[in-house]
Formats: structure tokens, C-alpha cells, sequence
């Protein structure tokens, strides 16, 4: 067997140690990566670059500071009288809020990955199909602890303190994070549909804006005009503020309002997955 | 006691009739192909001819309009899964992750071909060291130079020795030396006994490369065969010559045409044309052909000014094989994306 380097640099001339042909027959062995191997290692991928791009966590970061802090001091003194009081209304919308817009940057980036030649490499792989898009949701978890944590420290340090206590807001935390996650399956398949960033980017806006602002998030539906009541009533985003602050402040009736945020969940996962399967597996 | 593997006989490619359709476009019109084991195959053809979408096809990325595909004896519509997992595609761009490292690249490709973790990552060692890599590294890919990004995308393609590899458009691109370094990798790699599938627009890569090669244009193939007989058909080599005077072109055709038994091309230049010359049995009778023309040239009075022998282009190729030139159709072509 031959153990002859590809001359390719003076270096790698010299030094004949390097056994390409060897390392050619040596690999032909094939094993298969489970689905659950495969996702693990589109979710390393996913966090490796994180890690080397930190940037893409400016997103995740900007959104809860810029909503907590402005939204806390230009209209909770007008609401409430006191910023404290407004706090514990607020905070656990604001984190709803902040978690579901900040899920549409992952949509984003999936989008470009599917306009890379990375995407046709994976594609070609002999893989689950669903472990590129189950890998992206281990960042996304990331990403969606990390403003979470981001909404929870500045809300803290405004004065507002959690009735729920740590058991509480631990709740609130994981139940908005696993309605983002269903939001992230609804981008994936719109950026699988689409292909291009700017446009999921786009749409995902189109449909958190209402979401967001015609909610329970900043005011009481009560002083709302019906038709605009009818809207933020069967908003889910509504039921998952309402159940991340019955959490986070001990109301004693999280009951019907977590269960209304898991059915969301629930159904947005068993639309939005199969699709963006099938989408995934489309060949052009 | 070797197990011996029930498809060997299989063609590594078998394609009837196979077309694709985007909208009113026929980018595939009909390709008839048979690819053997073990060689390589060259896919030869202009910007926009198909050779891009005859890969995806074959690497199971696109589905065919029509017609039959088996790779490796098996079929791309029902067993896509068994061909993934023998096949690897080193496309016209680059598939790999900019942020990440070289190495980094090649550990996920081999988990995700199911390597346990010592296997990765003596693997991702091993082939950063034979392409010359391993000082890059731990280097993200965004900064690789062409030539690097070429090496790791085929590394990447090997992770797993594939029984069959598709290469588009390898060296379109590179400078000479990494396109060397690439010929080299191409042997390298059908040596080991991987069957290569690689298109390109050079007829010299071709025939460099590649036992048999396909000719192909507007979706369809045009010409195929060995190298040398290809070449019988094209013509060995092309002289190009430039005169002194343009009033003087149309005796040199005439002339040329005479004492070459070739075909002459007048060029865009009005100074200069071109001659295939058929291919000789001995080489050294091109050079003496050569200069028989040229006294006749002398003694007819007509000056020149810039004179060479070469391979024909692919332009010439094309022009001799399909009687038109890689034309307008095709120069309007824009890369598609996925
Ligand atoms: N995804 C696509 N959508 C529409 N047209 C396409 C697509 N891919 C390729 N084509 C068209 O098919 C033809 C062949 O393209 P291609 O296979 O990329 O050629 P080559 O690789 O030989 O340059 C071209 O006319 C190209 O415009
Ligand atoms: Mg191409």
C-alpha cells in the first residue's frame, strides 16, 4: 500500500508520512447516524456557531432590554403610578414577548443555511430528515434562556420581585420557551417554503406585531373595544402572558391559562413539523 | 472469506432518457448515459449545458421529469436513502460552514456520518494532514483561500470513502497550482477505486482526468467516448495564427485549408484565425504538417505575426462536434441557487 502525501506544499512534499491512499481504503467502513446522533450534531453545529460568531446573540439580546426598559419606563409610570406595581403585570408579558419575537431570527438563519451549498451537503447525507431542523432547536433553546435570563435580570433590578418565587418563574420560564420552540417550527417551515431571509424576516414580523401588541401584554383587554377583545382573547401570546404571570406571581389560578399556552404549543408543533418535514425533504 | 457486495456488477450510473424541466426550461432534454465502475468519467459541456443539474439528479437533490435514473443499481425515486449513503457530492460551491473551523467542518460531517467520536476525529486529523490542511485547521473556513475551500469540500466528500463521487466543476476558478493539487487528489481518489463523476468546461481536465467523457449541450449529450477518440472527432490541436496584413486572410485560408487538410476559422480579429488540425498518427507529423504550411505561406508572400499550436478550446471542441458554437443560449445563464 502506498504511502505517498499529495504533494501539495513544499512541506507536505517532504514528508511522506502522510498516507492518503492508505486513508482512502481504511474509510470505506459505513455505519448510519441515528436520528437522535444526527440532531445532536446539527445542534453542536448550531452552538459552534454561536460560539464563533457571537453576534448572532445581539438579537436575542437587544429585544428583551429594549421592551423591558422602555416599555417599563414609558408607560408603566402612566399606567400604574409606580414602576414596581407595573413590574408585576408587565415583566412576565414582556418576557412572553420578547421570547416569541425573538424566535423569528432563527427562521432567519435556517433560510440562509438553505440557500448554502452546507444545506445540499446535509441534504445528501443519509440522515432523519428532521435533524437539521431539531439540531437548530438545541440554539434556539439557547437563545430563548438567554434573553429570558437577560428580561428576568433587568426586571429584577427595576424592583420587581416575583410572588412565584424561583419554583415560579422557573415554570414561566419553560413553558414560554417551549411556546417559542413552536413558533421556531412555524419559521422553519416558512423558511423552508420561501428560502430567503429577508422574506421570513418579513412574514414572522407580519404575524408577531399583532400578536404582541393586540395581547394582554401591555393593557387590560377590559378597556380594549370588542371587536379588538375578540382578537386578544384567542391570542395565544394573551394566554401565555397570562399563564407566565399567574407563574410567576402565585395568583393561584395558572390553571386554565397554562393549559390554553400548552394546547398552542401543542397544536402549532403538530401543524408546523410535518410540514417543515416535507418541505425539508422536497427535492427541486 | 470476503463478503462479496451483490451490486458490483451495477453500473455505478445508468440513465434513460432522463429529463428536467424548470417552467418552459428543458435544462435536461433527454440524456442516455452509462457510467462504469471504477474510472473517471468526465462530463464535459459550457455554462447553463446541465451538467449541474445532472448531479443533483444523480445525488438524489433533485428529481427527475422523466425517464430512468439508477444509481450504483439503485433507483433515485424510491431509493434515495441507499444511494446517500454510498455517494458524496463536491458541488460547484462550497458546502461548507464558513464560521466554523476546518476541522470543526469535518467533525460534524463525520458524526453525522455515524463515526464514534476517536474515529471523527482521527479521521478529521488524518485528511486535514494528506490535503495539507492541518496548519488550518483550527482556522474558521471564512478565511480559507479558493484553493484551501476546494481541498476541504473534497476532504469533506471523504470523510467516508464514497463508492461513488460526484465532483462539479472541481478547479473552475482555481489558480494552476491548486488545480494540480486537485488533478492529483482526482487520481488519488480512483486509484482507490471510487468510481468519479466530474463535470467541467476544459477539455484538457478532461482529458487530463477521465477515461471516458460525455459531451454535453443544451440538456443533451452530444458526443462521447475515450478521450482519443473524442479527440479524432475535434481534431488534436489548433493553430492559431495572426497576420500582418487582413487583406491577405482570405488566401491564408485558403492556403492553410489546403496544406492541413483542416478546418479553417476566421476569428472576431480580422488579423488572425484559427485551424483544427485533424489528429496525426505520429505526433511528430502535426510539427512537420505545421511547417510544410508555413513555407507555403512564405512563398505565397503573406507575413505573420503571431503563431502558436494548441489544444483546441472548448469552444472548438464544440463547434466540431456539434457544428455551432457554446453560443447566446447559453451566456445568459445564471447560477441558480438550490
Ligand atoms: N433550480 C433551477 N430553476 C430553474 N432553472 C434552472 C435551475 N437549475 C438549473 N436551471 C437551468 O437549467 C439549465 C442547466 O443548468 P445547469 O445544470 O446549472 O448547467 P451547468 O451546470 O452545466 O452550468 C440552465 O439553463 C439553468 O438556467
Ligand atoms: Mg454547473
Amino acid at each position: 500500500m502506498s504511502t505517498l502525501a499529495i504533494p501539495t506544499s513544499p512541506a507536505a512534499a517532504e514528508d511522506p508520512e502522510v498516507p492518503i491512499d492508505a486513508l482512502l481504503a481504511a474509510g470505506r467502513e459505513r455505519r448510519r447516524a441515528g436520528a437522535l446522533t444526527a440532531s445532536a450534531a446539527f445542534g453542536t453545529r448550531a452552538m459552534l456557531k454561536l460560539r464563533h460568531d457571537p453576534k448572532q446573540l445581539v438579537d436575542s439580546a437587544a429585544i428583551p432590554i429594549l421592551f423591558t426598559v422602555l416599555f417599563t419606563y414609558l408607560f408603566g409610570g402612566a399606567i400604574s403610578g409606580s414602576t414596581g406595581d407595573y413590574l408585576t403585570d408587565l415583566l412576565p408579558g414582556v418576557l412572553s414577548m420578547s421570547i416569541a419575537i425573538v424566535t423569528m431570527y432563527g427562521g432567519g438563519r435556517l433560510a440562509q443555511d438553505v440557500r448554502s451549498g452546507a444545506f445540499d451537503r446535509f441534504r445528501g447525507l443519509p440522515v432523519w430528515r428532521g435533524a437539521l431542523i431539531l439540531g437548530g432547536l438545541l440554539s434556539d433553546v439557547f437563545r430563548y434562556l438567554f434573553a429570558s435570563a437577560i428580561v428576568l435580570g433587568l426586571g429584577l433590578a427595576m424592583g420587581y420581585r416575583p410572588d412565584g418565587g424561583a419554583p415560579g418563574v422557573l415554570a414561566a420560564v419553560v413553558l414560554v420557551v417551549a411556546f417559542g420552540l413552536s413558533l421556531s417550527l412555524l419559521w422553519a417551515a416558512v423558511a423552508l417554503a420561501v428560502r430567503d431571509s429577508a422574506v421570513v424576516l418579513s412574514i414572522a414580523n407580519a404575524v408577531l406585531m399583532p400578536l404582541s401588541f393586540a395581547s394582554n401584554v401591555f393593557v387590560q383587554p377590559s378597556t380594549m373595544p370588542g371587536w379588538l377583545r375578540a382578537f386578544v382573547d384567542v391570542n395565544p401570546l394573551s394566554h401565555v402572558a397570562s399563564a407566565a404571570r399567574d407563574l410567576m406571581n402565585d395568583t393561584g389560578d395558572a390553571g386554565a391559562d397554562v393549559a390554553w399556552s400548552l394546547i398552542a404549543t401543542a397544536v402549532i408543533t403538530l401543524v408546523c413539523a410535518p410540514i417543515a418535514l416535507r418541505l425539508y425533504g422536497r427535492q427541486s | 472469506m470476503t463478503k462479496v457486495s451483490s451490486d458490483g456488477d451495477h453500473p455505478a450510473v445508468e440513465a434513460r432518457g432522463l429529463t428536467k424541466v424548470y417552467g418552459e426550461n428543458r435544462a435536461l432534454d433527454g440524456i442516455d448515459l452509462t457510467i462504469p465502475r471504477g474510472q473517471v468519467f468526465g462530463f464535459l459541456g459550457p455554462n447553463g449545458a446541465g451538467k449541474t443539474t445532472t448531479i443533483r439528479i444523480l445525488a438524489t437533490l433533485a428529481r427527475p421529469s422523466g425517464g430512468m435514473v439508477r444509481v450504483l443499481g439503485h433507483d433515485v425515486l424510491t431509493e434515495a436513502q441507499a444511494i446517500r449513503a454510498r455517494v458524496a457530492v463536491t458541488g460547484q460551491f462550497a458546502s461548507l460552514d464558513e464560521d466554523l473551523t476546518g476541522y470543526e467542518n469535518l467533525l460534524i460531517l463525520g458524526r453525522l456520518q455515524g463515526l464514534p467520536r476517536a474515529a471523527r476525529r482521527e479521521r478529521a486529523d488524518a485528511l486535514l494532514a494528506a490535503f495539507d490542511l492541518t496548519g488550518a485547521a483550527g482556522r474558521p473556513v471564512g478565511g480559507y483561500s479558493g484553493g484551501m475551500r476546494r481541498r476541504l469540500d473534497i476532504g469533506a466528500s471523504l470523510i467516508v470513502t464514497p463508492d461513488l463521487l460526484f465532483l462539479d466543476e472541481p478547479t473552475t476558478g482555481l489558480d494552476p497550482r491548486s488545480r494540480n493539487q486537485v488533478w492529483e487528489l482526482v487520481r488519488r481518489v480512483a486509484a482507490a477505486g471510487t468510481t468519479v463523476l466530474l463535470t467541467t468546461q476544459y477539455l484538457e481536465e478532461a482529458d487530463q482526468l477521465a477515461e471516458r467523457i460525455a459531451v454535453i449541450d443544451s440538456g443533451r449529450i452530444v458526443a462521447e467516448g475515450t478521450s482519443a477518440q473524442l479527440k479524432s472527432r475535434v481534431g488534436s490541436s489548433t493553430l492559431h495564427i495572426r497576420l500582418l496584413d487582413g487583406e491577405q486572410r482570405p488566401q491564408a485560408s485558403q492556403i492553410l485549408a489546403g496544406a492541413l487538410a483542416g478546418t479553417v476559422q476566421p476569428a472576431a480579429d480580422p488579423l488572425a484565425l484559427s485551424v483544427m488540425i485533424a489528429t496525426q498518427p505520429d505526433a511528430t507529423d502535426t510539427g512537420r504538417l505545421v511547417g510544410h504550411a508555413m513555407t507555403r505561406l512564405g512563398e505565397a508572400g503573406v507575413g505573420i505575426a503571431e503563431l502558436s499550436l494548441g489544444q483546441p478550446s472548448l469552444d472548438e471542441a464544440f463547434l466540431a462536434l456539434t457544428g455551432h458554437r457554446t453560443g447566446p443560449a447559453t451566456t445568459d445563464h445564471e447560477e441558480p441557487q438550490a
